[in-house]
């Protein structure tokens, strides 16, 4: 029920004076909601739940995971144990 | 990056497991908030990578299944009238009340629609003057926004044929429930990712302080999960009871100052009944006297309302996370999501529902673990 799912916003107008958009999900759009995301770009990406944008999607913050488990890669090359020449 | 894909990724999962294996040295139960997490866990089998010290338990957070049978029955009773167009997200209309649900209702004759979104019931409203047209509004703070939204243009639009059944419930002050609960064994959370992308994460820091467990606000995705667990242990192994950002891609600590803004214009605190857990104290929202107008519990009066719960049922004790769906005698056998008998089985998101679904009521049966990365 709270689910909410990334995707692109392609474009941005006004509706019974509510700003509204079409969002693309990996080839489906759909109209969605923006009044709460107003800073948004065309381009960039929203969280939508029931075609409402409830967040914009930061994305330096989405990579730090994977900028994690690549420093924990680092980690274990220095951590195992040599080669005997 | 598309922001989905990359995070349902099996090798990325499994460095994280692997890392939450190493960390881990005593036993720990963690507890998911939300449905859409269980539902993740469930799927992808996460619980069954993850250390054997380290058990799952599953929350509250299906607002489908925590509505109480009097809102449903109320929802059925409003809806069975010829004047009304009744709207619902689809997952409720499956809901058995206390005189059936809402489908068989429509299939009897009733205007019963499926909406996608509540600002579609709202154009609705104004495509059929002469109908009035009621919106089933349930949903945890993340529904609160467009809710509100749905409210507040159908005010300003002067849609009077538009009304709202508003059964919200909000997270906190079931997680306290939780822990106030006799025989509790939570000793973490993995907090509500999308519910904070509303409402920030500032409210949960007494709770983790008054009762000294970490709450890491964790999204929804394997990898998300899969590190929410890891920066839990960690928190666990160390003795910290901190509240963590795990979804810092969506989550911001004071969280969407608009969508709030429009939460406290439209609604106001009350008391909720939850469904298997019973009255939790400052636990809901209620349109605020303003929107009286759009309020359906007022211009529908439904009078008595009798219900009846299955005496067998245990979805109070599973929805607690003191117990498991499988634990259930009735699991699986009585009742099934074609039979529901109770709260966490009647949406796909409960855990008896998931539990069903991806076939953990088989005995023996052998899960692929994260195989092929997206689903």
């Amino acid at each position: 029920m709270c689910l909410a799912i990334p995707g692109k916003v392609v474009q941005k107008y006004q509706e019974h004076d509510v700003l509204m958009g079409k969002v693309d999900f990996s080839g489906v759009t759909k109209r969605v909601c923006l009044e709460h995301v107003p800073e948004v770009e065309v381009g960039k990406y929203v969280l939508v739940h029931v075609g409402f944008a409830l967040q914009c999607i930061d994305e330096d913050e989405a990579q730090k995971v994977f900028d994690f488990l690549k420093s924990m890669d680092q980690l274990d090359e220095i951590n195992e144990p040599q080669a005997s020449p | 990056m598309k922001y989905l894909d990359e995070y349902r990724d099996a090798a990325a999962a499994s460095k994280l497991a692997d890392a939450i294996a190493r960390t881990v040295t005593k036993p720990w139960t963690i507890m998911e908030v939300c449905g859409g997490q269980t539902h993740t866990i469930v799927k992808y089998g996460i619980d069954e990578i993850l250390p054997e010290q380290i058990e799952l338990v599953h929350g509250p957070g299906c607002p489908v299944c925590v509505t109480s049978l009097e809102m449903i029955d109320r929802a059925h009773a409003i809806a069975a009238r010829p004047d009304v167009i009744f709207c619902s997200f689809g997952d409720m209309l499956r809901v058995p009340g206390s005189r059936g649900d809402l489908l068989s209702l429509k299939s009897q004759g009733a205007d019963v629609r499926t909406v996608y979104s509540p600002l579609d019931a709202v154009n609705l409203a104004a495509a059929n003057p002469n109908r009035k047209v009621v919106f089933f509004a349930i949903g945890f703070e993340t529904t609160a926004p467009p809710n509100a939204m749905a409210v507040w243009m159908a005010h300003k639009r002067k849609l009077t044929n538009f009304s709202v059944l508003v059964s919200h419930v909000t997270v906190p002050p079931a997680m306290t429930a939780i822990l106030e609960a006799e025989g509790n064994r939570v000793q973490g959370f993995l907090g509500p990712g999308h519910v904070c992308t509303v409402m920030g994460y500032d409210e949960y820091e007494p709770i983790a302080r008054k009762y000294h467990v970490p709450i890491v606000i964790t999204g929804f995705e394997p990898v998300d999960m899969l590190e929410g667990v890891l920066m839990t242990v960690r928190q666990l192994e160390s003795g910290r009871a901190e509240v963590e950002n795990q979804y810092s891609r969506a989550v911001l600590r004071a969280g969407n100052e608009h969508s709030l803004n429009l939460i406290g214009e439209v609604f106001e605190i009350c008391d909720r009944k939850w469904r298997g857990v019973g009255l939790i104290p400052k636990s809901g929202y209620k349109l605020r006297e303003k929107y009286r107008q759009h309020d359906a519990e007022r211009l529908f009066e439904v009078e008595n309302i009798e219900t009846e719960e299955s005496s067998v049922c245990i979805s109070g004790q599973i929805l607690r996370g003191l117990k498991k769906p499988h634990q259930c005698p009735e699991f699986g056998k009585r009742c099934t999501p074609q039979t529901p008998l109770g709260a966490t089985m009647v949406s796909a998101e409960g855990s008896c529902a998931a539990y069903y679904n991806y076939g953990r009521h088989l005995a023996g049966i052998s899960l692929p673990v994260l195989a092929g990365g997206a689903s």
